[in-house]
């Protein structure tokens, strides 16, 4: 237990039993799924022509946004090289897909339809369209297991967008609570400032939304604010995520742009 | 090796499934309220396996299973393992005692041995700084207690009913 705790020399072994066990998650899955496809197939076609109007306005609206972005992108790439620091914007994404399964209780862990047969890796970040999810702490053949941002034993290293004031957002157990750590009473936050990813830890990719701050408790006697986090990701809700493969360069795809869809 | 001790198990195909079964019962997605009343099933099943076939299912087999549950669950390899390990070897101890107590009192010792498992559980995440927040923690214990009953006449049925021994 200690080694699997400290240095993950049993990664090997973990992945292989979970080859084993991987069929069990996807029967229980399945119920589900099925019910997912069949609601699938049963909409009405009135349904369908108001879901296609409304992703075609999205679209339109994204498109619009895009152009924007890629001139900013641009523009950004050049201001850098002016200023001699380098910063990757484009990076390699992959659609993944939650399993219905119940993990260990306690414990803020969900099972996602990617394994190393995908490229999945260990510590690789999750993110959905809204922000940071968590990342893997398993990797196994068809299946990995992802620690959500919100585990207690979860830190992330992030920033103030506001000001890029640095701190450690660490999870709570709770779905819709994290807490800044060591914050000094004076530093300059407000409620409902976006926090993003630093980057810092070399782990999680620069500058996607983790959350806004939803309350600053500023108690005497103690030396640091309480700053609470709602995250932006919806973990609770979401059926499918991003992994992010963050220093690899794909050079086909803008970010965001377009997505290796690999279902 | 004497050819009828060699012939004397059969139905090695039903423990298996009962104990895929206790998986898959385990990790059915269960609203929020519920997943704190979440009965250890593969603890319950093994105890069963355990207790009417001593020969055949014991320490290795359940720390096999364990180790199963472990990568299932997410947990560290090994978690359920140790516990699942020390819960077969005492009910290796005590077989010839629980199996013929009344019902109700064996469900009271295993509430007991579910108790036993989650302390070790408890300890484990303890050392390693995941401790669970309340003490809804241990209520798999009283779950598993009370559909320990219906359990036990239903796995006891099956093993009749395939002959398994």
């Amino acid at each position: 237990m200690v080694v699997d705790h400290r240095q993950g020399h049993l990664d090997v072994v973990r992945a292989a039993l979970s080859t084993l066990v991987y069929p069990l998650q996807f029967a229980v899955n399945l119920p589900v799924e099925v019910g997912r496809r069949l609601s699938e197939t049963l909409v009405t076609q009135k349904f369908l022509i108001e879901e296609n109007n409304r992703f075609r306005e999205e679209h339109q609206l994204m498109n619009s946004k895009l152009q924007r972005f890629v001139i900013l992108e641009e523009e950004n790439k050049r201001l850098r090289q002016l200023l001699g620091s380098s910063i990757r914007f484009k990076e390699r994404i992959l659609i993944a897909e939650l399993l219905s399964v119940e993990l260990e209780p306690h414990r803020q862990l969900v099972e996602i339809n990617k394994g190393f047969r995908e490229g999945a890796y260990d510590g690789q970040p999750v993110v959905d369209a809204s922000g940071v999810i968590g990342q893997i702490i398993h990797v196994g053949p068809f299946s990995s297991k992802v620690l959500l941002i919100t585990d207690p034993s979860h830190a992330l290293p992030v920033q103030v967008n506001r000001n890029g004031l640095r701190a450690i957002a660490v999870g709570t157990g709770q779905a819709n609570n994290l807490l800044l750590q060591h914050l000094p009473t004076n530093a300059d936050i407000h409620e409902g400032d976006l926090i993003i990813s630093s980057g810092l830890g070399h782990r999680f990719p620069r500058g996607y939304p983790v959350g806004t701050i939803s309350s600053i408790t500023l108690e005497p006697g103690a030396h640091f604010a309480k700053v609470a986090v709602t995250p932006s990701a919806k973990l609770t809700q979401n059926r499918e995520v991003l992994l992010v493969w963050p220093y690899e360069i794909d050079d086909e795809t803008t970010m965001g742009a377009e997505v290796a869809m690999n279902r | 090796m004497n050819p009828d001790r060699y012939m004397a198990h059969n139905g090695g195909w039903v423990i298996i499934l009962s104990l895929i079964l206790a998986f898959m019962f385990t990790a059915i997605p269960l609203p929020d309220w519920a997943i704190n009343l979440q009965p250890a099933w593969v603890a319950m099943v093994m105890i069963y396996w355990c207790m009417a076939l001593p020969d055949r299912v014991g320490i290795g087999a359940a720390w096999a299973i364990g180790l199963l549950l472990d990568v299932q669950q997410g947990s560290v390899l090994g978690q359920h393992a140790i516990g699942l390990a020390m819960v077969a070897y005492i009910t290796l101890k005590s077989y010839q005692r629980i199996r013929v107590f009344p019902l109700p009192q064996q469900a009271m010792m295993i509430c007991l041995y579910v108790l036993l498992l989650q302390f070790l559980m408890l300890w484990i995440k303890g050392m390693m700084g995941v401790a669970p927040p309340n003490w809804f923690f241990w209520m798999p214990a009283l779950t598993s207690m009370l559909l320990w009953p219906w359990l036990f006449i239903i796995l006891r049925d099956i093993r009749r009913k395939f002959r398994v021994y």
